[in-house]
């Protein structure tokens, strides 16, 4: 590990003006301290932001819930309110890592979090060093994108938590030197194209101080479920949020470990706004999102595991 | 002149108070066993998978592996030696003992402060991956043995003893209740 400055903020502005011309945020640490043990990231400064007084779940005036960036994935995922409003987002933080590890990642470090290709940790490639490859497309790639990827690229995003706080509409708040700014969590993500080393549209210096979960009739009867190669502590080989509005009979469905960023399947939510909930329109809607999927030879079987888990899903948030 | 790779720190482990100097890179886990001598807590992968490194920070378990000793400035650390306080080891203990929860012991330590710190996730009503209905207004999560293997999943144990392990787990759950 290079050696680096530490600083602990207590105030945002103090922070922002400590990380201020280069420096790496630092929440729980789970993912940071590990790619600084590998090498991947090399910060000659970190300001621990830990001690802002950013943690707590609150209420949003809209009936919605504002959570504060450096609440831990823990007290999130124990929070009566996520629990009874927003189902999903709980089960998801519970589905990922450990309970550790839990106690340790903060909210907005978790939207930071890098990708878990074994490429990107064991040797260079176009998400560290632009032009140098893609080494998993020719190679191992059976957890890899079957959405939205490219040449460029093919690695997934890890969170679950990110997934369904997409499927909720979230927005992310954060501050800069010169005032604060929001970027909805679908733009959070880039499209990965040509710049897979650009992996999220917050401006550089800026520091996460909340993520906005909007009032929703869709968040109440919501479920998360995941899969993957263990029973537990594993990452997702595909993951799905998904919420049913019975009154106004819409759904919204954001699926994980199927592409560089959570993924909203808003061409199967359009198919469903114009048909009824059956089980029929499910698969048909799964078949519309899953139409533009482009599997690499080792990781077709997402697909169609994709495809079930959108069935699955909706039909389980049925009365 | 001022060294900004170093920093000085104060922990309190197991309720000794420790002030030391550590590089900013040193692991809580590395300032434990190397600069304060408490080898329970062990350097399994030293990625943050295994958690045989597992202690206690503030009362909640941590990967001491991945966690900075110059972040954990002023913390109260509890390891697998600080668990029996008066000399007699808890309940827990007493059950990986009887139970064989057990093989060459390398995880052990990391099991138990790991399910310390578990049980009382559960005794604060924390829902798991195991519980079926996460809401706040339904019954409690009821401590079984999927419940358990989900909740203690963040800790290997090579030897596979995980059997015992969980019965280990449930007994002493068991006992709580029935102390109330």
């Amino acid at each position: 590990m290079k050696e680096f400055a530490y600083e602990r903020a207590t105030d945002v502005r103090d922070a922002l003006i400590a990380a201020d011309g280069g420096a790496r945020y630092l929440g729980g640490g789970t993912n940071l301290v590990d790619l600084m043990k590998e090498g991947v990231e090399a910060p000659t400064r970190l300001v621990d932001v830990r001690q802002l007084p950013l943690a707590g779940v609150s209420e949003a005036p809209d009936g919605g819930l504002v959570i504060g960036a450096t609440t831990t994935n823990s007290d999130l995922a124990a929070h009566p309110e996520v629990r009874r409003r927003y189902p999903a987002l709980s089960q998801a933080v519970l589905a990922g890592a450990s309970g550790q590890l839990r106690n340790m990642a903060t909210v907005g470090g978790n939207l930071l979090q890098r990708t878990r290709c074994a490429y990107f940790t064991a040797q260079v490639c176009n998400k560290r060093v632009p032009g140098t490859g893609c080494p998993a497309i020719a190679g191992e790639h059976h957890n890899h994108a079957i959405l939205g990827w490219t040449r460029n690229c093919v690695a997934t995003h890890p969170s679950d938590m990110a997934v369904a706080m997409l499927a909720f509409d979230a927005v992310v708040r954060y501050e800069m030197l010169d005032g604060p700014g929001e970027i909805p969590l679908a733009e959070f993500y880039p499209p990965v194209g040509d710049t897979p080393h650009c992996e999220t549209a917050l401006p550089p210096g800026a520091l996460i101080t909340a993520v906005v979960l909007p009032g929703s009739a869709v968040s109440p009867r919501s479920r998360y479920r995941k899969v993957r190669e263990r029973a537990s502590y594993a990452f997702a080989t595909v993951s799905i949020a998904a919420g049913l509005d019975l009154d106004e009979g819409s759904v919204r469905i954001a699926l994980g470990g199927v592409a560089s960023r959570p993924w909203r399947a808003r061409t199967a939510e359009a198919f469903l706004l114009d048909a009824p909930l059956t089980a029929e329109a499910f698969r048909a809607a799964a078949d519309a999102e899953l139409a533009a999927a482009e599997p690499l030879p080792g990781n077709g079987y997402k697909v169609r595991l994709a495809g079930n888990l959108i069935e699955t899903v909706l039909k389980e948030l049925q009365p | 002149m001022t060294n900004h790779h170093r920093s000085v720190i104060s922990l309190q482990v197991n309720g000794v108070p420790h002030r030391l100097s550590v590089d900013n890179r040193t692991t809580l886990l590395d300032a434990l066993r190397e600069d304060i001598g408490h080898t329970g807590p062990k350097k399994g992968c030293d990625h943050g998978q295994c958690g045989a490194c597992t202690v206690l920070l503030d009362g909640r378990r941590v990967v001491s592996c991945l966690t900075l000793a110059v972040a954990a400035e002023g913390a109260e650390i509890t390891t697998a030696e600080g668990l029996a306080g008066d000399g007699e080891l808890l309940p827990l203990q007493q059950a990986f003992i009887r139970l064989d929860g057990f093989q060459c012991g390398y995880c052990t330590s990391g099991q138990l402060c790991s399910a310390v710190g578990m049980l009382a996730e559960h005794t604060a009503g924390w829902p798991s991956a195991a519980t079926a209905d996460v809401s706040p207004d339904g019954p409690a999560p009821v401590l079984d043995a999927a419940e358990v293997r989900e909740r203690m999943s963040g800790n290997l144990c090579r030897c596979g003893a995980y059997p015992s392990i969980v019965r280990a787990v449930l007994e002493t759950a068991a006992q709580k209740e029935t102390e109330g």
